[in-house]
């Protein structure tokens, strides 16, 4: 068990290979009880969102979640968020354990003048996430609500496990189709849906994940993390998360800051590598150039369990971003040849 | 778990097993089974000079790198070569599959190393388990 941002929890169960096959090719579930939700419901609540997401909360319909981000006035990062629109003036941002409390208050602070009420709501869900082609079958044993209706980035309520009015998400961080659903947290009725879904997957040959699979999976997809690909010193235009970024909304928070760093010339990109050579990037090492100069950093890398390959997120300047292009990763004191690769990584297949 | 009785160990996990002059080193199985998946094995080239605690090499799973510390000195004779394309048999037969063969420089140096019943008490110790 590790201590995650305060959270006991498993880095893996059967092993982290094992547990991200599972969610790639069946299906595999996760406790993501540390993510955070907040509430936004009231009158202006669509106005508070749209001050305070840099997506397009107006394009929402009913049941309808976007991917989007909280950004600081210089146009980097609070978090990286999905946002929920539960009902005519209600929404659900779910946010990220590490930065829990500092999210709550900026939500609550800059949509204060705003005519809606703020709750934070991270203590009342045990959130499960139940991913991979798989997971439909899966969780549509434990509901009565049909999830063959329910699209990629919609949610519902149903009946799950005998629960009434549960909500289940069709969102996940793996780069699979899955599901999130939002239980009571108290310990009896996590336990017990915790084991009902573990039950009711073993014809499917479900696996309980750790956070070592997590990130496995969400590196191959290219999914960001806070603190790695995303942080409150790295801007939109340079993590490439230009298309949940609307500026043709006349306001939000970063917007003025973005709208200069567009005019400038960025001086960094992120790029996916892939090992040529022998070796391992890992979160933090050093890009050098084919002269050995420093020229960046490695923010993810690991094995990638399903694509087999040696796999890492990096920024570099951008005269390197073109895929082809040969850098080093500086791995205990030895340049190790890199490519930079299109991206993501691992794209799910299409249903035929 | 069993731990041969004919092979020595150090605090850092490593075992070494002495034939006359040379031995030969790997990883224990509590090693293995504390780092998961094992994904890739960093070792020496034959003709290398290793140090008694000092590192040699890494092996890194999905989750971590780590150091491989020498248990004692000598010339590196052989490297399991196995390990490059099947590094998951160290999680297998961590026993089994050896890293290196090494000419000893002082066999005494192995005088220090723990008894296979005296690491199994330092890692109940270590890890609960």
């Amino acid at each position: 068990m590790v201590d995650f941002n305060g959270w006991d929890m498993p880095v893996e169960y059967s092993g982290i290979i094992a547990e991200h096959i599972a969610v790639r090719t069946g299906v595999g579930i996760f406790d993501v009880s540390h993510m955070g939700d907040i509430r936004v419901a009231g009158n202006e609540a669509l106005a508070a969102i749209q001050h305070i997401s840099m997506n397009d909360a107006s394009r929402l319909a009913i049941g309808q979640a976007q991917y989007s981000a909280m950004l600081y006035p210089q146009g980097t990062f609070v978090d990286d968020i999905i946002v929920h629109r539960l009902g005519e003036q209600e929404y659900l941002i779910v946010i990220n354990a590490g930065t829990r409390e500092k999210d709550f208050h900026w939500v609550r602070d800059n949509t204060g003048p705003y005519d809606c009420v703020t709750e934070n709501l991270s203590d009342d869900f045990t959130q499960i996430a139940i991913q991979g082609p798989r997971g439909v079958d899966l969780v549509q044993k434990l509901t009565d609500a049909d999830l063959g209706a329910l699209k990629f980035y919609w949610v519902t309520r149903g009946t799950v496990c005998g629960l009434q009015d549960i909500l289940i998400a069709r969102t996940g961080y793996t780069g699979e189709d899955g599901f999130e659903i939002y239980i009571p947290s108290d310990q009896q009725t996590s336990e017990r849906v915790w084991s009902e879904v573990r039950e009711a997957g073993k014809e499917f040959g479900v696996l309980p994940c750790g956070l070592g699979a997590r990130n496995t999976l969400r590196l191959e997809a290219k999914l960001p993390l806070y603190g790695h690909e995303i942080s409150d010193t790295i801007n939109v235009w340079e993590a490439g998360l230009e298309r949940f970024c609307k500026m043709e909304k006349p306001e939000f928070i970063g917007r003025e800051a973005l709208e200069e760093a567009k005019a400038r010339a960025g001086k960094r990109v992120l790029v996916g590598l892939e090992m040529v050579e022998r070796g391992i990037a890992r979160d933090g090492y050093r890009i050098l150039n084919t002269s050995g100069q420093e020229v960046g950093y490695v923010t993810s890398g690991s094995y990638a369990p399903f694509l087999k390959k040696n796999i890492a997120l990096a920024y570099v300047p951008p005269d390197l971003l073109g895929p082809g292009t040969e850098v080093l990763v500086e791995i205990r004191n030895q340049g190790v040849k890199a490519e930079v690769v299109p991206t993501p990584f691992y794209k799910r297949p299409k249903k035929g | 778990m069993a731990y041969p009785a004919d092979f020595k160990y150090t605090k850092e996990h490593e075992w070494i097993k002495a034939d006359g002059a040379s031995a030969t080193i790997g990883i224990t199985t509590y090693a293995q089974e504390s780092l998961g998946d094992i994904v890739f094995v960093d070792l020496p080239k034959p003709g290398t000079e290793i140090s008694a605690g000092k590192t040699f090499g890494s092996v890194e799973s999905v989750k971590a790198v780590s150091d491989l510390y020498a248990p004692a000195s000598g010339t590196v004779s052989e490297v399991n070569a196995d390990l490059s394309t099947h590094p998951e048999k160290v999680n297998s037969d961590a026993h089994g599959a050896w890293m290196l063969k090494i000419t000893l420089k002082d066999k005494n140096e192995l005088n220090s190393l723990l008894s296979a019943a005296d690491y199994e008490k330092f890692v109940s110790e270590e890890g609960g388990h």
